[in-house]
Order: C-alpha cells, then structure tokens, then sequence
C-alpha cells in the first residue's frame, strides 16, 4: 500500500484525485453537539469527524498567573473512533494531539486569559477543551484543532451566584478571544508534502509538520512528528503550504 | 521595546557555554552529560536487552524507547515526581528525532531503553537531553550514521536568538521558542516544535542560525567521545 500510494504521489497525483495542498470536501462545522456545554462544535473533514465541547467553571489562579483565566485541553481517542483506539487512560498519541491543540490555542494569544479573571489571585474562570474524534478516516491533528476553534467561538460563560457556577444556566457573554488559530498538517510521505491525508494515505506518512497560523499569516505553534527529518527548505515551503490551506478553512469558519 | 542586549551579554547567535562528558554511569551500557549553560541533562542507555511485553518484539529490528523527566529539585517549584503530559510528549519526540539515525536492524527483538533526566533547568531542557541521549547512544556502541544535535532557537521580543536561557524565555515582551534537533551530515531536522509567534522570514532566519549552532555542537559531542575513545573516527 505504502509503495502504491507513493508511486501516484510520484505523478502528481493523489489516491482521490486531489492535489497536494487541496483539503477533502465537504468541511462542514455545526455547533448544536450538546446543550449542557457551554460551546461544543461537530467538525467534518471529508469522511473524518471530530466533536469538540466546551466546560466552563471557577477556580483559584495559578501563583504565578495571578490574574489569567485557565485553558485545559484534552482529547480522548474513543475506541469508537478507529480499531486502532483502545479504551484506557491516555497513551503518547492521545497527548501528543492534546498538546499540538493546547499549544495552538495558548501561544497564539487566542483567548484573553486576563479578562477570564474574576478577582485577581482570588477567583478565574477554567475554560475546559475536550475534544473526542468520532471517525478517524485521517488528518486527526487538524480536525481537532479546528473543531476546538470552533467551539471556543461558540462558546459563551456560565451563570455565577456567590462564585458558584450555576451549572446549566449560561449568559449570553462570549469567552473572550483575541485571535483565531487555525492549525494545517503538511505530510511528507517520500519526498512529496502533502496536506489532509485521508485514511489510506496515512499508511504511508514518513513524517508530518503541524502548523498554527493566526489571521496575520504568523506562524504561532509548530510540532514535527514520524522519524524523518525535514530539510530548513522544506520547512519554508510546508509554513507556506500551510498559510495557503488555512486561509481557505479561515473561510469555512463563519 | 527592543532586545538590543541579551541578559547574560551573549552575541544573537552565540550558544552558552557547552560541556559534555561520555561515560558517567558505568553501571550502563552508555551514558553521558550536557551541560548548556546552566542546564544539565544526564542520560543513560540500557539494552539491547529483553523487551517486555514480547508482542512489542519486532523481528527486524530492535525497539527504541525513551524517557524524559524533569527531577523534582531542578526547577524553582518542586516538579511532582512522574510523568507529566509535557515529559510524555518530549519523551516520543526525542525518541523519533533520535531513531532516524540509528540502525537497529542487528538487534531484533530486543528492546533499547535510554533514560533522559533533568538535574538543572535553565530551558533548552529537551535539547541538552536529546544531545545527552545521542552520545550516550553512541557510548553503548550502537551502529549509528551520525550524532544528533540539538538546540532552541526562537524569537525574543524583537530578535531572533539560539539557546534562550530561562530569563529570555520569560522576557516581558514574549519569547518564541522553537527547539530543533539536526543530523549535521544530511541536514535534516529530526525535531522541530514551535511556541510562540514568528513569520515566515523570521522561521527560515532562526533555523539557519540553530544550523550552525548544531555544527558547534556536534564538535562538542565528538570531542567527549575522543576524550573517553581516543581519536578513533572522526
């Protein structure tokens, strides 16, 4: 399979007749997952599927982020999702992928951390990310990625008595954001980078690069994985793959 | 404001002091230290050995795994004593910018473990560790067709430097870290993670520097090895 999907790659050409820096269609983003969430979105990347739901609740700052709010990420690789997924705590993959979307979100600048502070040293708000992928058919990186964007823009806070969240019983305030993130895989597979690998093709991943771009084309995250290196020039080239391809998905995000 | 200054009066591309030494835990069958500045990492490789469970086993070549740890005293508030979601993520990287250059295929079913820990930190943790790891590596006599060399790079308010210390790192106007781990023969980046915020210009800018810096490096590594091997290989 490996050899196969290489050898089409070799004519410029891809398994489903894409091109390298094309995503799978349809993208599709809703945000009706669960009504007991303070924001949640369902993601669709061509067959893979991802849901994402936001939890909001209060806590003590950390000492030495006295007036910033909390951002936890987390995915569970449910063993829904793929055969390859076994019920259990979480393995390297399953942080890795937590890590490559807390990174993107929190170095970006994303959510204005100082305006989820309640009283400074005393009280702030936890805005908790868990993220669930419902069909791996590939490209789980940037599915969930995008699907926690999604729901953090969706997402608004929660009704507080006496410091107390009054779970179920929301506001109509935003968690604040600042900037948007959107995070772009580029695959290198032989000597080709390619984006959104679907199931098939990831059989044959040699290596792969995760991007996190902001609005500004800056690049804010970046995490290399699989046991091939990348060349400096071929770095340059996936970061402008990656602008490429997330300016297009910026689009899908209304 | 601009960075016209680094804290410690190093140049924009100059490394901190280096120091490496093979050969630190004889109970081993490969050890070494790095020492960046004030960060130190030790590492240590025990195998080929059994590899447990047996459906890890693979028949054509060995199985390489790494730990990395913070130990709980190398940071200013205590480091809770086991894995962290931040030490697991380090660990498989480390373990995968490291495997490219081994070969293993002399040593099916057998498991090859290298232990990485952090006795002072002073960021650039990872990469004194993947420097650590490779000359440990090397130490234990695995056929290997290069070293692996290792550094951060990144952006510090308005400049792009190599091997920020903890200070740049928290500079009141941001820093960007983005530790890279090189093959100086092929030049090619094992490892590459990024934080922070820098453009494109900037990326290929940072990386030529944490090129050069891995060349320096390397002579380092090389160094230690003759010291404990005389002048065998180059």
């Amino acid at each position: 399979m490996k050899k196969y999907i290489k050898a089409i790659l070799d004519k410029k050409d891809r398994l489903d007749g894409r091109t390298f820096d094309e995503f799978r269609k349809p993208i599709t983003i809703s945000n009706e997952v669960s009504n007991k969430a303070e924001g949640s979105a369902r993601v669709k990347i061509g067959d893979t599927e991802v849901i994402a739901g936001i939890k909001v609740d209060v806590g003590t700052p950390y000492p030495d982020s006295q007036n910033r709010g909390n951002l936890i990420t987390n995915v569970e690789l449910l063993p829904v999702a793929s055969s390859k997924f076994l019920p259990g705590p979480p393995g390297p993959q399953a942080v890795e992928l937590s890590r490559i979307v807390d990174r993107g979100i929190r170095e970006s600048g994303m959510l204005d951390f100082e305006k989820l502070c309640i009283r400074e040293g005393e009280l702030v708000y936890n805005i908790i990310v868990d993220i669930y992928p419902i069909n791996d058919a590939g490209n789980l990186i940037d599915a969930s990625a995008f699907a926690a964007v999604a729901a953090l823009k969706n997402a608004v806070l929660p009704k507080l008595v006496d410091d107390k969240v009054q779970f179920g019983e929301f506001t109509k305030t935003k968690v604040p954001l600042k900037i948007i993130p959107i995070t772009c895989t580029v695959y290198k597979i032989g000597e080709h980078l390619v984006v959104d690998l679907n199931k098939d093709e990831e059989e044959a991943i040699d290596a792969r690069l995760s991007i996190a771009v902001s609005e500004s084309g800056n690049v804010h995250a970046m995490q290399k994985g699989g046991i091939v290196g990348f060349s400096i020039d071929e770095v340059d080239k996936a970061i402008g793959m990656a602008k490429k391809c997330v300016e297009k998905l910026r689009k899908q995000l209304k | 404001m601009a960075y016209t200054k680094r804290f410690d009066g190093r140049k924009f591309d100059e490394v901190r002091e280096m120091e490496a030494k093979v050969g630190i835990i004889k109970r081993a069958n490969g050890s070494a230290m790095f020492r960046t500045g004030k960060t130190i990492a030790i590492a240590a490789v025990y195998g080929p050995r059994e590899l447990f469970p047996a459906f890890l086993q693979d028949p054509k070549k060995g199985k390489l795994k790494c730990l990395y740890d913070l130990l709980s005293f190398s940071v200013t508030e205590r480091k809770r004593p086991g894995p962290s979601r931040r030490s697991t993520e380090i660990s498989m990287v480390t373990r995968d910018c490291l495997e490219p250059v081994l070969d293993l295929t002399k040593f099916a079913y057998t498991g090859l473990d290298v232990y990485i820990y952090i006795t002072q930190a002073d960021a650039g943790t990872r990469a004194a560790g993947i420097n650590a790891a490779s000359l440990a590596l090397a130490d234990a006599g695995i056929p290997m067709k290069d070293l692996i060399s290792s550094i951060a790079v990144g952006k510090v308010s308005d400049k792009i430097v190599v091997d920020l210390d903890k200070e740049e790192e928290d500079h009141k106007d941001g820093a960007t870290d983005l530790p890279i781990a090189m093959s100086v023969r092929t030049g090619k980046l094992t490892l590459l993670q990024m934080d922070g915020n820098m453009n494109q210009t900037e990326i290929k800018k940072a990386l030529e520097m944490g090129k050069k810096a891995c060349e320096q490096i390397k002579e380092v590594q090389v160094k230690a090895l003759q010291a404990k091997y005389g002048g065998a290989g180059k």
